[in-house]
């Protein structure tokens, strides 16, 4: 298989949300005069990415971060304001809904809650079948049959629980039926939202052994959104770590957990906290989390940063390559200042 | 010195219609003064249960049935509710999960943290505000006369949580349980709250039992800690003995299924199944269909929690006691 061509691109994409309400509630007073304010949350500030396939490429980051909505709108569920989207070089953001749908077969999505993405009023069965009978119109039904009983032994769930309704299953055994519903259309492409952050630890490996195998088996490509560092270095091939909207750092999996070059990466990684060893020596961050309503001028990691100067103040950092697959957003290694 | 919590065979059963459901079965352990003991365990293994019955707020149809628990020697479990408030928040404080359930959004902080301290002390508005402020600068709130008069959603999560923490702290407790107190925060923040927890009791010499089931966190923040499975404590010790060298075979697969633990893509060690609804416990020991090294007696007979040659506890017939 080519691991060098991407499968999908993400261009420059911008998604802000207008938070403001009705025209009454975007009214104030200000020295006297009535101003109409229009408040919006920057979720995704020009991010581009470029996904290869056959890989998985996570996407990390604290809440709010924008990597739930970058996903989304991956998924073609929130139009981006700005920006491009490429399933192997055709756009794929603009498109009608009828165009969407050959891409929809391809592109599927796993989300973090188990309970409450599946409907609890349709059976294993039906859930399973829909997109199945949607996407192939005048499949018969044998074929119906024997792609979900397929599909239900590949996740693991005996297929004979077919006729089960969602609540009698546990919070493991429903994210394997979540799976399910993602592969049921053989798709090449995933979109992975904290898809076991939900779940207890015992459950959590089976589930991340499961997307392994389902990934090498059928040769998918991953893009896992979650916060859990430690799930993100054993299943990652490259990371991408998002702070505010913006991207820090790009970097293969290994370079990024034994060489973070982006201090906020450093301090991330250090702050995650491992079985065995006493006292964490995690690097401790200044300042308070800014809100995406606000931005900060330049960096916008700066308020938060021990080795901020002024051009962090003053100017945006690029995203730059440092060779060996790394790129990284900060003046600071940009110009090689002193960071320990 | 006697110990500051003493839990001997505590047992917690809920009422349901189709008979008594046993949620703790024999619980035991002591905590003495600025000690940090974690509890470990999966989704309905019983151990937010425990931390409730320390306090007694086990709300119906569940009920202490047996067991007896003492602080500072006296047997809390038998106080009746009203002497049961003087110790509840004021010596013995519990703190949550999600920092925005706790406050009450329509009331400002200050106006929050004073209340609680009048309603355990006899003193004025005034001296109350004084406590306050020392508190919150205590879990380092910068500007803590400015956000006395602010609301919960003016401030972030980590935020919120630090003021639920300063809030536990207004009565000087000499025990704090934290039940999943950094599950909802950010891996950063959470590092720092935990520094914070573990600073206060080195300073204070106050008792801290962590409920999570994030083992990384024991492991940082407590010296010794038991593992809870189906209700019960099936193993305990000195935390660095139990993570590096654990004795029971629930532990070990605990341990050995974390991302980390192996070299990144390999497949992950899984536990098979899951664990019984406290509906079913199978008989014998609770873990046997899950269990690799089970033998024929695992599933007639329940193993006592005994020492192990290692120096820590374990239920287990398969363990050499």
């Amino acid at each position: 298989m080519d691991t060098n061509t991407s499968i999908l691109s993400i261009k420059n994409i911008v998604k802000h949300f207008d938070i403001s309400g009705g025209v009454l509630d975007q009214l104030s007073f200000q020295n006297g005069k009535i101003v109409r304010k229009k408040t919006t949350v920057k979720a995704v500030n020009d991010v581009s990415l470029e996904i290869k396939k056959g890989e998985t490429l996570s996407v990390v980051g604290e809440s709010g971060c924008g990597k739930s909505t970058l996903a989304r709108v991956v998924m073609g569920l929130y139009p981006p304001n700005s920006g491009e989207v490429l399933y192997k070089g055709e756009r794929i953001d603009h498109l009608t809904h009828e165009k969407m749908l050959p891409f929809r077969k391809k592109l599927q999505m796993i989300f973090q809650d188990p309970y409450a993405s599946l409907n609890p009023r349709k059976t294993v069965w039906q859930t399973l079948a829909e997109p199945l009978r949607f996407h192939n119109p005048g499949i018969n039904a044998t074929a119906v049959e024997d792609k979900i009983a397929s599909v239900m032994e590949d996740v693991g769930v005996n297929p004979a629980w077919k006729g089960r309704y969602p609540h009698e299953f546990s919070g493991g055994q429903r994210q394997r039926i979540s799976i399910a519903r993602a592969l049921i259309l053989d798709p090449d492409f995933i979109v992975a939202d904290e898809p076991v952050s939900a779940l207890d630890v015992s459950i959590q490996a089976q589930i991340l052994n499961l997307l392994m195998e389902a990934g090498r088996d059928r040769g998918l490509t991953y893009l896992f959104i979650t916060h859990d560092l430690s799930v993100v270095q054993h299943i990652s091939s490259r990371v991408a770590v998002m702070y505010l909207g913006t991207l820090c750092e790009v970097a293969k999996a290994d370079a990024l957990f034994a060489t973070a070059r982006h201090p906020y990466t450093r301090a991330l990684i250090s702050a995650i906290p491992r079985v065995g060893e006493k006292k964490a020596k995690h690097i401790k961050l200044k300042g308070e989390v800014p809100t995406p309503v606000n931005l900060p001028t330049g960096c916008v990691f700066h308020g938060r940063c021990v080795y901020a100067r002024e051009r962090c103040v003053q100017e945006v950092p690029k995203l730059l390559s440092l060779g060996d697959g790394t790129f990284v957003a900060c003046h600071g290694v940009e110009e090689n200042w002193e960071m320990v | 010195m006697s110990h500051l919590l003493e839990v001997e065979d505590l047992e917690v059963k809920f009422a349901l219609r189709g008979g008594d459901l046993t949620a703790i079965n024999g619980a035991s352990f002591t905590l003495d003064p600025g000690e940090k003991m974690g509890i470990v365990g999966e989704s309905g293994a019983g151990k937010s249960v425990t931390g409730f019955a320390i306090i007694n707020l086990i709300s119906k149809p569940g009920f202490i049935s047996g067991g007896r628990i003492l602080f500072n020697g006296e047997e809390i479990s038998s106080f009746s509710d009203e002497k049961m408030r003087k110790i509840r928040g004021n010596r013995i404080s519990m703190i949550f999960q999600d920092p925005m359930m706790t406050l009450n959004p329509v009331f400002t902080i200050g106006t929050q943290m004073v209340e609680t301290l009048k309603a355990h002390r006899n003193i004025s508005r005034h001296d109350a505000e004084k406590i306050v402020l020392e508190k919150l600068k205590k879990v380092y709130i910068p500007s803590p006369e400015k956000r006395l008069s602010q609301y919960p959603h003016e401030f972030s999560g980590g935020m919120r949580q630090r003021i639920i923490i300063a809030m536990s702290l207004l009565t000087d407790p000499a025990l704090i349980i934290a039940d999943e107190p950094t599950t909802a925060l950010d891996v950063t923040i959470q590092a720092e709250i935990m520094d914070l927890l573990q600073e206060l009791c080195d300073t204070d010499e106050m008792g801290l039992i962590l409920i999570t089931h994030d083992l990384g966190v024991v492991s940082q923040v407590t010296e010794k800690m038991a593992v809870m499975y189906a209700g019960k404590i099936i193993e305990a010790g000195a935390t660095d003995q139990v993570v590096t060298n654990p004795a029971h075979p629930y532990t070990k697969g605990l341990i050995k299924s974390l991302p980390g633990m192996i070299k990144p893509g390999e497949d992950l060690y899984q536990i098979p199944g899951m664990m019984p609804n406290l509906t079913d416990i199978p008989p014998g020991c609770a873990f046997n269909p899950r269990c690799p090294v089970k033998e024929p007696v695992c599933l007639e007979k329940e193993p006592k929690l005994l020492s192990t040659k290692q120096g820590i506890m374990a239920a287990c017939h398969m363990v050499g006691q």
